[in-house]
């Protein structure tokens, strides 16, 4: 799932200067698991904010509301609150929600009230770690189910580099070393020679470097066409 | 087998015990120091080449390539040190050409220190390449190609093509040495003719690296690190992945006085020399500014 972080009050507080009457927006996808930007994170943040502007003066009032997912179209019928009533909106989905609702309102400035960080797995309590990169050409196959792309401070597709030290990586004492982890699980595994195998340069054009993504599935989009003549 | 492209790779096809050095290019303009201490000390017929590091440990400084077109107009063979965490492939290729364009014959392909290590955390990190990447790369180039296409599919045509005299690197006494030799063997597959290594202070684990290198049958020149003093050899051991210094290594810098120490430094690594020398092809002197020992240290390990 995709991982995110709040804001610093003070950040998010400086955004809304220009902002008296504003609606926290949570989502419940993704953000609400990693316990950031849920229903319940959108009401305790409307209330700092409101506490926050008491204190410094009148005038700013926080609303708050949460829909199932930003990012997606159909959900927008479930606001309980219309975004066009407010001088602003702070989601604190991740950034394509954030995104997202600034083309589905355009008339209203919508702010993001998070930082998303990554693609991670919640690896213990209160822990999310990086998993995935979303690089476009998955390797998982050869690597033992531990990706390279993600969890390797380089990148490397070739295996470990000169700063492994037991099991680490030279970036942090915390960090395990992906390619350590890699070795042993193919060890363990019997798939050594995945390791041995040269692996060509990667065609980044997958990743970034070939410009923003975009995926299609066709017979989705033959099929409400259908719908849409009936 | 085809011409050495370089008197380093004529000398170790020659079988000769072979001593390479190392340079670092100043954060800075003020380069000319580096290259006349270079010139006093490491040209003396016995230093096959010198190394010129690439933005070493990711702090910021003038650049291997120009560190290596001055030794070539002071008479010293140099080899281009080449990391690809700061550019992508057409740089790099790039770089290669201008390299050889300005006569550099030996690189020697890395991966390079993260970011994080350097003086500009907050620097973007490429990586677009691998050092197995980096030594295709080369290899594309050789052949006359680079690694993109034109509008048919066909490799880009090159008008002139380089040759170097193609190295790698290996971390001989990290703690799990498996990975680091199958890495290496990729290296040899993408091309690699030589390899100096990470460094070296324990002639025992060497050797154990030595015996599961097994048939990669390239010159390998043992990577030493000068120890200037006990409280370097104690950073090492604590900071540096894969690098052991020996207590009584330690012990001996710690027990010398000021004024012998230097000499002190001589003793440790001419020792260090001896007892590797019959394991490797050759050794790689990392002096870090203590260019002035070269001298010494090569006479008294008997060179
Ligand atoms: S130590 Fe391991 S994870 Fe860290 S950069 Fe090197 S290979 Fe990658």
């Amino acid at each position: 799932m995709i991982v995110a972080d709040r804001k610093p009050l003070d950040e998010i507080v400086n955004m809304l200067k220009p902002y008296e009457n504003v609606l926290v927006l949570g989502c419940g996808a993704c953000v609400s698991v990693c316990l950031s930007g849920g229903e319940k994170q959108a009401r305790e943040l409307a209330m700092q904010l409101n506490l926050r502007a008491s204190n410094e003066g009148p005038g700013f009032h926080a609303d708050f509301d949460c829909i199932t997912r930003q990012c997606d179209r159909e959900f927008t019928e479930n606001l309980e609150k219309d975004p066009a009533n407010f001088d602003a909106v702070l989601s604190i989905a991740c950034g394509v929600g954030v995104g997202f609702m600034s083309e589905l309102y355009p008339e209203t400035p919508v702010l993001p009230g998070l930082n998303t960080t990554f693609y991670g797995a919640n690896t213990a309590p209160g822990t999310w770690e990086e998993y995935c990169h979303g690089c476009g050409d998955c390797v998982l196959a050869w690597t033992g189910g531990i990706c390279p792309i993600a969890r390797c401070s380089k990148s490397l597709i070739n295996g470990t580099c000169g700063g492994t030290h037991d099991g680490k990586c030279e970036v942090r004492d915390d960090l395990d070393c992906a390619w350590y982890m890699i070795y042993e699980r193919l060890k363990q595994l019997g798939r050594l020679d995945e390791y041995r195998k040269m692996r060509e340069p990667r065609d980044w054009g997958e990743n970034r470097s070939g410009g923003p993504r975009r995926l299609t599935h066709e017979e989705v989009m033959e099929l409400e066409e259908e719908v849409s003549n009936v | 087998m085809s011409e050495p492209v370089s008197n380093f790779q004529k000398a170790t096809e020659k079988g000769d015990f072979v001593i390479t050095a190392e340079i670092g290019p100043p954060k800075g303009t003020n380069i000319r120091p580096v290259i006349d201490e270079a010139e006093e000390y490491l040209k003396n017929g016995k230093v096959s080449a010198v190394n010129v590091t690439d933005i070493q440990t990711a702090v910021m400084r003038s650049s291997s390539m120009v560190g290596c077109k001055l030794l070539i107009d002071s008479g010293i063979e140099p080899v281009l040190q080449m990391v690809t965490r700061d550019r992508n492939r057409l740089a790099l290729m790039s770089d290669l050409l201008s390299a050889y364009i300005l006569g550099v014959r030996n690189v020697l392909a890395l991966t390079g220190d993260h970011i994080t290590m350097g003086d500009h955390p907050g620097a973007k990190a490429v990586y677009d390449l691998d050092s197995v990447g980096l030594l295709q790369a080369i290899g594309r180039l050789e052949d006359g190609t680079d690694m993109g296409v034109d509008f048919k599919g066909r490799p880009n045509k090159l008008d002139g093509k380089p040759e170097f005299f193609k190295g790698c690197c290996v971390t001989p006494c990290a703690d799990c040495p498996e990975p680091q030799v199958i890495k290496l063997a990729k290296k040899v597959e993408a091309g690699a003719q030589f390899c100096q290594t990470q460094a070296v202070y324990d002639a025992s684990a060497f050797e154990n690296f030595i015996s599961m290198v097994g048939d990669i049958d390239i010159p390998i020149l043992a990577g030493i690190v000068v120890l200037k003093s006990a409280g370097m050899a104690k950073y090492m051991n604590g900071n540096v992945p894969g690098v052991q210094v020996p207590d009584s290594i330690v012990k001996t810098l710690s027990d010398a006085p000021k004024e012998d120490r230097q000499k002190k430094t001589v003793e440790i690594t001419a020792k260090l020399i001896r007892d590797l020398k019959p394991l490797c092809s050759g050794v790689h002197l990392m002096t870090l500014g203590w260019d002035h020992l070269v001298p010494d240290i090569i006479e008294e390990a008997g060179l």
